[in-house]
């Protein structure tokens, strides 16, 4: 499993999705290689899947630390902690100064789940930034 | 609990620059290495547990093998005693001695293999319960470094490009308009096919002289004939 195999899956999906989604995959280089999945009518807030010895972690930005609103940060945080476990198959994470959420899947994860999981982190990330745009400038 | 203190820390301290490691790679080389140690300790061990619990089996073995001896001597002395030759009595007594010397330091050897099987057993979970910690460990800084690594490839990638990442508020919105356009345009092209259908029908009735009628210049002179 690499993001390779991930790309073909995904991009050769076309109508056949089992999500109702589609896919245009654009894989970033670097030192750790990057799977930037566009999702078609989404393409603002792309996921990114990597591949690590045990796991594929899949990342979308929410908003960066300089888009929230100061005096809300704490009621923010109660509300990601409160809706983690409610939230399906993602969590609310902090890379650097961006809020995220992420789903980590097993690397014998098949095709199908890591659609999947792709899917509802989608679905999710829009379904947040809409419920926690209170929190935000 | 060391690895996750250290990763906190790093955060703190600000090394989460790219090519700056949580723990530098120096160090993740020597914890790698003492896994590979662990993990030659735990076969080694393992190796040895076999080799001392297969003695112990062999000094049980010969603990009852001499407890039968002894126990067949004793029927030997009785009845040497019953037939009151006391000289073979005393030859097996003898033997018998001997035999319970043995059995003795057998039974100490086996106790020792016991003992030593014990704590091989204990070393053995105690080795494997430090590898899994270890291994765990070693995966929260390989993760860590591994997003970090992703994370700067994501950032350069969107600074060398003409794209970049929205604000969310904004992204949203762009993306609810165009769910929005889409939806309009499902919409009227249901409309205009459903005033299609209606206008051909409309079409087929006017033909068939049935609904309203076209208005044209025999109708429009019955109609002022019929003011006079």
């Amino acid at each position: 499993m690499n993001i390779h195999t991930i790309a073909n899956h995904l991009n050769d999906l076309c109508d056949k999705s089992h999500t109702g989604l589609q896919f245009d995959c654009y894989p970033i280089d670097g030192e750790v290689e990057v799977l930037q999945v566009n999702i078609v009518g989404r393409e603002e807030i792309p996921v990114f899947v990597s591949v690590t010895e045990n796991q594929v972690l899949c990342i979308s930005y929410l908003w960066g630390e300089d888009e929230v609103n100061q005096d809300r940060r704490l009621a923010m945080f109660e509300t990601m902690l409160e809706l983690n476990i409610p939230m399906p198959l993602s969590s609310f994470a902090k890379i650097d100064d961006k809020y995220v959420i992420y789903g980590a899947l097993s690397v014998q994860s098949d095709m199908q789940e890591i659609e999947q999981e792709l899917s509802v982190l989608s679905d999710n990330c829009l379904e947040v930034i809409d419920e926690m745009v209170e929190y935000l400038k | 609990m060391g690895i996750l203190n250290k990763i906190l820390t790093a955060f703190r301290g600000g090394a989460t620059e790219v090519g700056q490691g949580i723990v530098d790679a120096n160090s993740t080389r020597i914890f790698e290495q003492e896994i590979r140690d662990a993990e030659n300790h735990l076969t080694k061990a393992k190796r040895e547990l076999t080799d001392v619990m297969a003695k112990e089996m062999q000094a049980s073995r010969e603990v009852d093998r001499l407890k039968r001896s002894i126990s067949e001597h004793e029927g030997y002395a009785t009845q040497a005693l019953e037939k009151e030759n006391e000289a073979l009595a005393m030859e097996v007594a003898e033997k018998i001695s001997q035999l319970d010397q043995e059995l003795a330091e057998q039974e100490a050897a086996n106790a020792n293999f016991t003992a030593h099987a014990t704590r091989l057993k204990d070393l053995v979970r105690k080795t494997e319960r430090q590898l899994t910690d270890y291994q765990r460990q070693l995966s929260m800084v390989k993760t860590t470094e591994s997003v970090q690594k992703a994370t700067a490839s994501i950032t350069d990638s969107f600074a060398g490009s003409s794209s970049k990442l929205l604000n969310a508020k904004d992204s949203l919105e762009r993306i609810k308009a165009r769910q929005q356009q889409f939806d309009d345009r499902l919409v009227a092209a249901e409309q205009l096919a459903d005033e299609n259908s209606d206008k051909s029908l409309h079409d087929k009735l006017a033909e068939a002289g049935i609904g309203e009628q076209k208005s044209n210049a025999n109708a429009v002179l019955d109609r002022l004939k019929a003011r006079k």
